[in-house]
Formats: structure tokens, sequence, C-alpha cells
């Protein structure tokens, strides 16, 4: 504990010393910095800031240092993340490759995979995608149908990819394909690397309701991919994407409190926009909304604490399990809120007359109807809940 | 703070699981109801409970406690809600102790504290005068007379009031009928003269009166606190019973729910389980949810009676919130999915259902909480 907190010192002084100015202010979306061949930086400062993260093995600090990570243990990086927080240090990297393939490939991954890839993402090189979900396979995810043939030396691979995000962007993508339609869903599926230069893949963006076209369909048309790229052995690939599943549940039960958009919270926004009169809010709907939505708040905010403490004190609960859930759940009650409380000034869609927190609420109103579905919506968490927390029987 | 229990708490959960469980479960409630019991849980019990030393869990080593503090006490708080187990380790061992350790004199500490951790003494608070908690709105009067006071008034939903030795009583000694201030709290020997007790029947079989208090001499001396300036005991008094009680209603919500998962894994329907309906594993699973997050809640506000006091008042709030509403959301669930033999007396889900009702309006409300919170935040 004493090391911890001489390790809290020494990440104060360094943030001090090294992270700008300009890099400790709230940032918009196009602010932040996703790597990758067609990565740009918002800024010299924003560049200075990364390079200096990256050099430390911080933009991904609980990797090990023998692929460029950081090496810190899980309490050092929630020491590290504490004292960014602290002073509103932005994130100098993002990316699904930081959140989700690196996981993967450091517990799936051999030796070959792990050089390639991992020293990669940490020095913002490659940016990935996630090619999970298909037309026909949603909340089904697992009667994907795009296929990967033994050709040898190589698979082929055909078919597409749905909901992968900002994929007109991303250097390479990881798939779940099928490679062997001749059994149990679950049992055929394997987890390939695919570098998105190759021959046959083409990427298309689909407009959302928010306005806004970050998820892209991506084709194989005949794509050659080697061997040497297949994570995990053939046919499991299935406990490969599990495992993922989970860390992308925890990450969006975690987003709402680490928006990095400059967004309205309903207390605040409450007094900006509704009527008082000795000190309560006159509209007792909305006021008995808000405190509903704080308390909930309130609860969800210490449960994320206690799945921690539980982490570290090695004890298992049901808590982790309904995290997502409950988190998007609140998230899109936030939303909803936020837009009642500001009234027709909650509709606005774009112009000046209009302000940018305003629109930027009614973009997320509208973004935030994906966080129930996305990721294994809400009605799957709660058949996972029954069958794996409750042992339910199943139909 | 910690959210999670420590080795030697849950080792306390152990003990107390299987003693409540061989020695006082639902079936004993029961007993108790059908024989008119004329005190309303077993004194031989309580004596037991005292000796394993619970009634004294909170209490500081000085006075002959444990000093397990309000996350210990939550641990026994939580078991004994999943018997139902009637006994004054509520009203009296955190209540009544609680008072005393936030307003008593010494000489009350050193006297009284000890005859309640021992079993031998019991107290209970008497609060409330309208059918809704409104802990400000006192009209029963304490009027000075020379080294007394004289106290009038009505009170009712006393629980325990009709088996304690001693009674609390809030009363005004000035200001207007709503003002915090000017409230004094008494301690009153339930036999004085012109104490009237009258028991009440309520839907959960356990125990609660109204009281009558005619022209009763109190001496000074036993005066909580100082005179007009009761809110500042009977505030974090509250607040420490509320937190006390949400504990309690966990133990309810548990208990009615893991009888309904293991209902669902038994009752066939349809050829099937009924557990495999997706209909009823839905609403399991948000409750499991919600169960989750009063479980961090319930330990936070545990933990801040110990630790930061200061946080109390909104922690005691959420937590007697989130409380109210799962343990209504549980039982109501509970009886319509063991359906048709969920609403006969028989099954015991009933007595989970109706102590519940009385549960909720203990110390406040839902919409009481919610408006106190909403105010607390700032609007």
């Amino acid at each position: 504990m004493e090391d911890l907190e001489q390790f809290r010192l020494d990440v104060r002084e360094w943030l001090e010393a090294n992270c700008p100015e300009s890099q400790r202010q709230p940032m918009t979306p196009e602010e932040q910095y996703w790597g990758g061949r067609r990565g740009e930086f918002p800024s010299e400062d924003a560049r200075r800031w990364f390079e200096r993260m990256r050099d430390k093995g911080w933009t991904a600090p609980e990797w090990p240092t023998e692929y460029g990570g950081g090496g810190l243990t899980a309490l050092e990086g929630r020491v590290l993340k504490e004292e960014m927080k602290r002073i509103h240090a932005r994130t100098p990297l993002y990316g699904i490759g930081i959140w989700m393939l690196g996981p993967a490939v450091l517990e799936y991954g051999n030796k070959e995979q792990k050089e390639q890839h991992i020293r990669a993402i940490v020095n913002g090189e490659t940016r990935w995608a996630q090619g999970y979900s298909e037309p026909g396979a949603g909340s089904d995810l697992a009667s994907l149908q795009c296929k990967a043939e033994d050709k040898g030396d190589h698979f082929l691979v055909n078919g597409s990819k749905i909901w992968t995000t900002a994929a007109d962007r991303c250097d390479w993508i990881f798939c779940l394909v099928r490679t062997n339609p001749n059994v149990k869903k679950q049992e055929g599926i394997s987890f390939l690397l695919i570098d998105m230069d190759d021959p046959g893949v083409s990427t298309t963006p689909i407009a959302l309701i928010s306005g806004e076209s970050e998820f892209c369909q991506t084709f194989f048309d005949d794509v050659k991919v080697p061997k040497e790229n297949l994570v995990a052995e053939l046919n499991k690939g299935w406990s490969v994407a599990k495992a993922l599943l989970v860390h992308e549940r925890k990450l969006m039960a975690e987003m709402g409190s680490d928006s990095p958009r400059h967004i309205l919270v309903p207390n605040m926004a409450a007094h900006e926009y509704l009527e008082f009169e000795n000190g309560k809010i006159v509209d007792a709907r909305l006021r008995s909304d808000l405190v509903d939505y704080d308390m909930q708040m309130q609860a969800v905010a210490l449960t994320h604490f206690r799945t921690f403490e539980e982490k570290s004190a090695g004890i298992r609960s049901a808590a982790p399990m309904v995290m997502k859930y409950v988190g998007t759940e609140a998230e899109k009650t936030k939303s909803e809120l936020l837009l009642a409380i500001m009234g027709s000034r909650g509709l606005g869609w774009e112009g000046d007359e209009f302000n940018a927190q305003e629109i930027d609420t009614v973009r997320l109103w509208a973004m935030s109807k994906a966080m129930t579905i996305a990721g294994g919506s809400s009605e799957i968490q709660l058949n996972l809940i029954a069958k794996n927390v409750l042992e339910l029987p199943q139909s | 703070m910690a959210l999670v229990l420590n080795e030697e708490q849950r080792l306390l959960q152990d003990t107390a699981r299987d003693f409540l469980t061989s020695n006082a479960p639902v079936e004993a409630l029961r007993m108790l109801r059908d024989n008119n019991d004329a005190v309303g849980y077993s004194g031989q019990l309580w004596q037991q409970m005292a000796d394993m030393g619970w009634a004294s869990i909170i209490l500081p080593e000085a006075y002959g406690g444990l000093d397990f503090g309000f996350v210990g006490l939550g641990v026994i708080l939580e078991e004994s809600g999943r018997t139902l187990t009637a006994s004054p380790l509520f009203a009296s061992a955190v209540v009544g102790a609680s008072a005393l350790l936030l307003g008593g004199s010494e000489a009350h500490k050193q006297t009284l504290l000890p005859a309640i951790a021992s079993g031998k003494l019991t107290l209970a608070l008497a609060l409330e005068e309208s059918h809704h908690h409104r802990p400000t709105h006192i009209a029963t009067t304490a009027e000075k007379q020379g080294d007394s006071f004289l106290l009038n008034g009505r009170k009712r939903f006393v629980l325990d009031g009709h088996s304690a030795d001693k009674l609390i009583v809030v009363a005004r000694s000035s200001g207007a009928e709503s003002d915090n201030q000017g409230l004094s709290l008494f301690l009153v020997d339930r036999t004085t003269s012109g104490v009237t007790c009258q028991r009440t029947v309520l839907m959960d079989s356990r125990n609660a009166s109204n009281i009558q208090f005619e022209n009763v001499v109190v001496p000074a001396t036993d005066l909580l606190g100082d005179a007009d300036e009761g809110w500042k005991i009977l505030e974090p008094l509250l607040d420490r019973g509320r937190v006390a009680i949400a504990a309690e209603m966990m133990g309810y919500s548990l208990e009615a729910f893991d009888r309904t998962v293991a209902y669902l894994k038994e009752r066939e329907q349809f050829g099937a389980l009924i557990g495999s309906f997706q209909a009823l594993q839905h609403r399991k699973a948000h409750m499991q949810s919600e169960l989750e997050l009063c479980r961090s809640v319930l330990l936070q506000a545990l933990s801040a009676v110990d630790d930061s006091p200061e946080d109390l008042p909104m922690l005691a709030s959420l937590a007697k919130t989130k409380l109210n509403e799962l343990v209504k959301l549980v039982t109501n669930e509970a009886v319509q999915m063991h359906g048709g033999i969920g609403v006969t007396d028989e099954l015991e889900i009933g007595f989970f259902l109706k102590r519940a009702r009385v549960a909720i309006q203990i110390f406040g409300d839902t919409g009481y909480h919610k408006d106190r919170y909403a105010t607390l935040c700032g609007y």
C-alpha cells in the first residue's frame, strides 16, 4: 500500500510535467485520437501528449512491457486512471485495439501474433474494427454465416459483417467466421484477423438516426487470409468471442461515466431549464423523474465500486453480470430525462437557434438508443442473467 | 468504506443464519400469531440472541458492547429478515441504543446500555403522530414545571411499544407544530402513571402500539440531550434506523426472491418447468439487477454510519427508497409467480408480503425519502 502511494505521487508528478495544458480540457469527439494509418492528430499538443504516454507504455498501461505496454498492476492502473481524471487529462489514444483485440490476442494469441499486433496497437499504428454481427445474425450472433474455407495455405473468406465501427478508417478487422457448417452453431466458429487492405475487402458507412455514420457494413468477396491469422484453435472462436463480449459489456456499462462529450447532467439541466419555487422544481412529475434517475445513478456508481472491490478481494458475485443492463438502461433514461427537462429546446437538430450543448444532447439522445442494442441487447442480458446467475431452466 | 464484507462479518453471517433458521424460522412467527401471544416475540429467544452479543453489536466495549459497527449489525438484521424473526432487535438494540449513544448522559449510558446489551432492558421510540412519517410534525407537548416536564399527547405506530420497558418520547417543548426546532426527547418508563398503551394488530403479526400520554411527569434528568434541541439527536437517530430497517428489508427481499426462484425450478405447466418461460425469466433477471444495486447501496449506507456520518442523510434516504421499492416489487412478484398457492395462508410467502408493507412505512415511505433526497440534491 505504501508503494502504491509512492506510485501515485510519482504519477502525479510525471503527469504534471508532461501533460500539456491544452490536453487537460474536455474534448469533442472530433478531438479524439484513434491512431491507425489514416489517423490524424487534432493538434501538435495532442501528438506530443500521445507520444509521451506511448513511450511510457501508458496508452495500454496494464499490458506487458515486452510488447510495449506499461506493465502496471490492476491497482496501479487504477491509480493512473484516477490521477489522469484528477487533472482532466485526455485519453491519448482510443481504439477497439486497446479495448478488445489486444486483450484477446494477449490471452489467446500465439507469440508471433502478439509480436505482430500488440506493439502496433500500443503505438497507435493500427486501428482495429470488430466484425461480429451480420445482417442475419444480430442477437442470435452464433448463427453467423460469413464463411472461411480452408484452401490449404490460406482461408477464403466470403460474406459480410455489419455494425463494424468506423471500419472505413480502420486497418485491420477481427472477425468471427463460419469454418464448419456441419456442427452445433457455436462449435463451427473461428476467430480470424483480416488486413482491410487485402483485395476483396470493401466498406460502406450506414447513416443512423443520430445523423452520424460511425457504423459501417464490410463486405468480403473471395478474400485470401493467411492461416497464421487464426487466433486460438480452429472452431474455437466462440470462446474468444464470449470472453471479449464480457469485456465489451463492461466498457459499455461504464461508458456513461467516461463520456468524452461535454454534455449536460440532468440536475444541472434542471436548474437551467426548469422553474423553481422555494428551492424546489415546480413540475412535480419532472422532479420525481429526476430524483429517480439520480438515485439510480448513485446506485449504479456504487455497484461499479463494489465490483472493483470484489475483484481486488477475489470475491465473485453476480454484480458484474448486471452492469451492462443497468448501466445502458440508465443512460437511455438520462437522455429521455434531459429532453423532457429541455422541452422544445431539446428538439433542435442543427443551426444557430440552439446552442452546441442542446444539439449535442439531442444527438446523444438518438445515439443512446443503440446502447441497449449493441454488445448484446438488454433482452439478451436478461436471458444471460436468467441462465448464468439464476440458473433457470432453458427451453 | 468497504463494499465487501470482511472475514469476521462473513463468519457472523454464517452463525446468524444457522441460529435463526433452526431457532426462529418463519414458522415461529406463525405460532406467535396463531397463539395470540401477548408479548409478540419469544423472550427466551431474545435472551439467547442477547447472549450471543446481538443486542450489543453496535455498542462500544466500554458499555458491554461488541463494537462491531453497523456493517456487522446489518448482517444480523438481514439474516433475521430472511426468517422474519420477531424480536426487539430493531426497536431496542438499534433505535433505542442509538438514541442513548447519540443523546444520553453518561449516567444513562452507564446504567442503561449494559442492561440493553444483556437483554434485560428494552426500549421503544414513540415518535409518529399521524398516519404518515412526519418527524417534525409533533403536537405532543412537554411543559416545563420546575425540575420536571409534563407530557401530553398521543403517539401511534410505536414499534414494540406495548412490550418495551422504557419509551423514548419525542415531544414539543417550544416552537410551531412543524418546526424542527423546539423538539425534546424524553426517557419514560412505560408503566409511569398517565401512560396508556393500546396494542394494535397489524398485518405483519408483529408489534406496534398506540400510546396516550396524559399529564405524565418526567424528571428533567430523563431528558435526552438538550431541551428544544431534540432534532439534533432525532435526525441521525432516524437515519440509523432507516439504514438498519433497510438491511432487514434486504433479508425479506432475498428470501422471497430465492424461494420464488426455487419454485420456478420445480413447478411444471404446459409440460415444462415454468422457470423456462421467458415472460418470467426477464422479470426475475430484472429483479436480480435491482438486488445487486440495493446490495451496494445498503453496504455503503451501513458503513457511512460508522465511517462518514456526513454522507448519512443522503445514503439513508437512498437506501430506504431503494429497499422500499425492491421489497415491494419482489414480494408482489413472489406471490404472482407462485400463482394460486401464493395467496394461501399456508404458504409463507404471504408473511413476507405483509411484513414488507409494514417495513415500507417505518421511518419514511418512498415518497418521503425521494422528497428528502431531492431537497438534499438542491432541487
